[in-house]
């Protein structure tokens, strides 16, 4: 922390404002000259709640495809075809088990199964050619995709969220003072907040898994060096089994979370797979860390983007992944 | 460790490519088979009805082009870029805007000779911006960095009514009309389609050839030693990013012509990948891939409706036809259709250098 000061003074300014600002924002009661400029305090909040949210969903897909990419350097493009099918397992289980906790095991474990196979099957036998296994996860994609949409059909599907996590809480955060001097508090959905400490605490797990565990420390080795590591003794083919398969579960796992957040429909494949090409764009290859810095940024872009200049929401998205290609090509938090 | 090297992996055919690079000194001249497909496509009006014409042989000509486009890239780049239907469908927009259409509020009603001009030098440039973003990182990232761009203008068009008019895009784009002749009708259309096709064709194969394309060439096969050659290796992929922009915006205004109309759906992620996979069936070691490439996906696309519901299937699984049938020509064949017909004719030859080997450095 402050040998990043000393060596970016500049930087470490900027970043301190940054976040004075946007604390005083999130505290603070609006001034009316503020709320006459930009809008109401609740909408600003409330775009900043699901902006950081949605970052929970995006770094469940990511966290996924970044440490796949770190360890055997493979692009999966059917990540997000392994999002989606982890969302119409989990709709499948809780419409018919009327279970939530129990589609999220379930997804999964069925996801996690498709990772493994695809790894012995397919990833196994090109082992070191980038590029045909990027090609292969492109055909593989497609054909995912049609089996989907042959299986379930075009239509929307939504996964029930159950009762005792059904309605808004009370945040201790004051969005306006109604006339009689009375605070009004923030009304937010519970279970987008469960979800997010959810997913902090999975991205947690994974940060203690990767640095605290020898299994971690295995993987570690192998994102530096592949072939040195194999060749020290450790069956590598197991941690790679073994990675895919939380990778593609964790794919899943967010497949179920997207489909209580929103909703399951053929493309979200396609949607999921861009957000978390960006989030790894924006985070840094192969790094945890990085995945989440990114997906909280580009959750916030697209959803304050979307409150405040709607029709270019996109376009910031992209835009802050062509900053950070020009500034720092590797990513935020990639070492390189 | 790069995707240069697995790209000249790929590239390499049983033929050495130095032996074909002597081969073709100025290409196809004294190939029979070239001169016959060339006579077929110049009669094609009187062989082929309406349908055929447009639909099959112009559609495959456009898409080919575009296809070319990405092989260029690809073949001789080693940078396998996904936004080459994007630059097309930036283009064909262009031509919208600029040009004359039914959404009086967004065109600007230039005469075609002048939009034109105009929407290519802007594609071009869209595409080097692309370009030279996609250089700043190496290999497999270009497919990332080029899809998400892809990706984002597909949305982009989407979500802006300003001057993508939304989902529901740009409708009844004027097509040129001079010297008498309505140049949207069959047959003219279909000559000015072979005529762009086959300009891109001979400008992609003469390149190849050229101090330009071999310098790109020695830049894919080992950037480090171009580099300390003096080459500018950066300058030379983003290079080769504004030539392949400008061959995939001709086929954007021939498309936007042949259809009249542009929508996002036209420059959707799967229409992206679609031409990565007419590039890869049709094989990237050589400009005639990708035509074939596209001959092969626009009859699938065409007649396989037909043909699965013929044979007792649901005719809706096209797309699962031509995945599964992409899979199989990336795991059989690193060449494509034209690798697997030059195995063929070749099969005599001991195969000392099948694809898929071990990996040196790169």
């Amino acid at each position: 922390m402050t040998r990043f000061i000393e060596r970016h003074p500049a930087w470490a300014l900027i970043i301190i404002i940054a976040v004075a600002v946007s604390l005083w924002l999130i505290f603070a009661v609006w001034p009316p000259g503020l709320e006459d400029a930009i809008g109401r305090k609740r909408v600003f909040l409330n775009a900043l709640f699901n902006g950081i949210t949605l970052g929970g969903l995006y770094f469940l897909v990511a966290s996924g495809f970044t440490l796949i990419f770190g360890l055997m350097r493979n692009v999966n493009l059917a990540h997000g075809s392994l999002y989606l099918f982890g969302g119409y397992v989990g709709y499948a289980i809780s419409a018919s088990t009327g279970s939530w906790i129990l589609a999220f095991i379930v997804a999964f474990i069925l996801t996690a199964l498709v990772g493994v196979l695809l790894q012995v099957l397919v990833f196994r036998r090109m082992e070191g050619q980038d590029l045909r296994q990027t090609m292969v996860t492109i055909g593989l994609s497609i054909v995912f995709a049609d089996l989907m949409l042959w299986a379930c059909g075009g239509d929307f599907y939504q996964i029930q969220t159950p009762n005792w996590l059904i309605g808004p809480i009370e945040l201790p955060l004051i969005t306006a003072v109604k006339s009689s001097g009375e605070p009004v508090y923030l009304r937010y959905p519970l279970v987008r907040l469960v979800i997010f400490l959810a997913s902090v605490i999975i991205g947690i797990a994974m940060w203690l898994a990767l640095n605290r565990t020898r299994i971690g420390m295995i993987i570690r080795a192998g994102v530096d060096d592949r072939d040195i590591l194999a060749a020290t003794g450790v069956r590598i083919q197991i941690v790679f089994v073994l990675v895919f398969a939380l990778g593609a579960g964790l794919a899943g796992i967010a497949g179920v979370v997207g489909g209580t957040f929103q909703s399951l429909s053929p493309g979200e494949d396609i949607r999921f797979l861009l957000a978390s090409l960006v989030v790894v764009i924006v985070g840094g290859m192969g790094s945890i860390p990085g995945a989440a810095l990114g997906a909280l940024i580009i959750g916030l872009a697209e959803q304050l983007g979307s409150v405040y200049i709607p029709t270019y929401a996109i376009v910031v998205t992209f835009l802050i992944m062509v900053l950070v290609l020009a500034l720092r090509p590797q990513g935020l938090l990639a070492r390189r | 460790m790069s995707v240069t090297h697995d790209a000249r992996i790929q590239v390499r055919s049983p033929a050495s490519s130095a032996q074909r690079r002597v081969a073709r000194g100025w290409p196809d001249l004294n190939n029979p088979a070239a001169w016959i497909v060339a006579v077929i496509l110049l009669i094609m009006p009187l062989i082929a009805n309406g349908f055929f014409l447009i639909e099959i042989f112009a559609t495959t000509l456009m898409l080919g082009t575009i296809a070319l486009s990405l092989m260029f890239l690809a073949g001789y780049g080693g940078m396998v870029s996904l936004m080459q239907l994007t630059i097309a469908g930036f283009c064909a927009y262009m031509v919208a805007v600029f040009g004359v259409s039914g959404n009086a509020n967004i065109s600007l009603g230039w005469p075609w000779w002048l939009a034109v001009p105009m929407a290519l030098t802007l594609a071009t440039i869209f595409g080097t911006l692309g370009g030279a973003l996609a250089v700043r990182t190496e290999g497999i990232y270009t497919i990332m960095i080029t899809l998400a761009i892809g990706a984002a203008f597909y949305y982009f068009t989407n979500q802006n009514w300003a001057i993508f008019n939304g989902h529901t895009g740009i409708n009844n784009v004027a097509t040129p009309h001079f010297w008498g002749v309505d140049w949207r009708s069959d047959i003219p259309f279909y000559y000015v389609v072979l005529a762009v096709a086959a300009l891109c064709y001979f400008a992609v194969d003469y390149i190849s050839c050229a101090p330009f394309g071999l310098a790109l060439q020695g830049v894919r096969d080992n950037p480090r030693r171009m580099a300390a050659l003096g080459f500018n290796v950066n300058a030379h992929r983003v290079a080769a990013y504004a030539v392949a922009s400008f061959i995939a915006g001709l086929a954007g205004v021939l498309q936007v012509w042949n259809y009249r109309q542009i929508s996002p759906g036209s420059v959707s992620v799967g229409a992206c990948i679609d031409i990565l996979i007419i590039a890869i069936v049709g094989g990237i070691t050589r400009p005639i891939g990708p035509y074939i490439g596209a001959l092969v996906f626009v009859l699938l696309r065409t007649f396989a409706l037909d043909f699965l519901v013929k044979i007792g299937l649901d005719g809706n699984r096209f797309r699962l036809l031509i995945g599964l049938g992409f899979l199989a020509i990336v795991f059989w064949s690193s060449d494509g259709v034209i690798g697997l017909w030059q195995r063929w004719r070749q099969s005599h030859r001991p195969q000392s250098d099948r694809p898929g080997g071990g990996r040196g450095h790169g």
